[in-house]
């Protein structure tokens, strides 16, 4: 019993290291390039580095630090901040959703799940949905778990640093910077997609994001989220059972 | 708001934090209750693509800072010259990538943003 233990605690460690070299992955990287740029953008607005630093660890989600920052310099009142923040937090709930019954194991404990759920994001979430398949099931919350904290503390850090050195980017680097995100997120959704339904909910919500925020929707993003996904969803089951029956 | 004293780091606790790990635990917690091969999952992940699908698509049409000031068109054609060095190689994330930016930084460059 007591090797068994040690055994598996040797093999978590394992796992949470290989989480830890996904600091160096492309993910990672284009990450922590779009944290330069936030350093700039919060530099420039004049918010002190000691609360830039704190909303990076303790917000993590990079739209809704933006939308926050937004409300401080705005002078907005904290229930109507809370509420914009919130609006742009929606989505975590179903990335986290679908990815929670890929990283638990039989035995996870789900307050374990509710503290390793404050490290996803976009790319965490990239991240794990492209390589948690490779990891061993038991071992899945401790690689999460290295790749998570790494990149939460790593980037604290670095907007840290960056705060201080680069207030003054050029505009063709800043933009190019911003612009890394879309791109980066774009091509990761399209590789790590395992199922055909991805590809269609990628391009369904791309066209409803644009079409909905002309109507000037309110909840532009939470609407074509779920209005592209469900269509998607449903034209894929369709054409799935479609061909099922056709083939019989 | 002033930046001054604690009242700042209330307001990113209350606004920022809370506001967003609230979703993460009810997500935790719904997906708690989904079986791996279900249907419903298939769903919930459709509406998680299309959630960021939308958030991508309004960060190239409607970006904030400097791009503002950019032309949509470039914007749309350093997309689609990205896409195409990303099939074109295979599916290369990285080729995709640096033509997709390359071109970006080329066109700012020539209007003189």
């Amino acid at each position: 019993m007591d090797a068994e233990v040690r055994l598996s605690e040797k093999t978590n460690r394992y796992w949470f290291v290989q989480g830890m070299c996904g600091i160096w992955s492309v993910p990672a990287v284009i990450l922590m390039l779009s944290f330069v740029g936030f350093a700039a953008f919060t530099a420039e607005a004049g918010v002190p580095v000691g609360q830039v630093m704190f909303m990076t660890g303790i917000v993590w989600a990079l739209p809704a630090k933006v939308i926050l920052v937004g409300s401080m310099l705005s002078g907005a009142n904290l229930l109507a901040a809370f509420v914009a923040v919130s609006l742009s937090s929606v989505r975590m709930m179903p990335m986290v959703a679908s990815l929670v019954p890929e990283l638990r194991a039989r035995t996870t404990p789900t307050w374990l799940l509710l503290i390793l759920s404050h490290f996803v994001a976009i790319t965490a979430w990239v991240f794990a949905t492209e390589r948690i398949s490779s990891v061993p099931r038991e071992r899945r919350a401790a690689f999460f778990a290295g790749f998570g904290v790494t990149l939460t503390t790593v980037n604290i850090l670095l907007v840290g640093i960056a705060y201080n050195l680069v207030t003054q980017m050029p505009p063709v680097v800043a933009g190019c910077l911003f612009f890394l995100t879309p791109v980066y997120f774009l091509t990761s959704l399209w590789i790590s997609a395992r199922h055909r339904v991805i590809h269609w909910a990628l391009g369904i919500g791309l066209v409803l994001g644009i079409v909905f925020h002309e109507l000037a929707l309110e909840f532009d993003i939470l609407l074509a989220g779920l209005v592209g996904g469900t269509v998607a969803w449903a034209a894929e089951r369709r054409w799935r059972s479609a061909r099922a029956g056709g083939s019989a | 708001m002033s930046f001054e004293g604690l009242w700042p780091y209330v307001f990113i606790g209350i606004a920022g934090w809370l506001a967003t790990d609230i979703w993460r635990w009810l997500g935790v917690l719904a997906g708690n209750r989904l079986d791996e091969d279900s249907e419903m999952l298939n769903w919930v992940k459709a509406v998680a693509t299309a959630l960021v699908a939308a958030v991508i698509a309004k960060l190239i049409v409607y970006p904030t800072g400097t791009l503002q000031a950019s032309p949509l068109w470039l914007r749309l054609a350093a997309v689609a010259i990205g896409a195409l060095a990303f099939f074109a190689s295979g599916r290369r994330q990285l080729y995709g990538i640096v033509a997709a930016i390359a071109f970006l930084a080329g066109g700012l460059s020539l209007l003189g943003a």
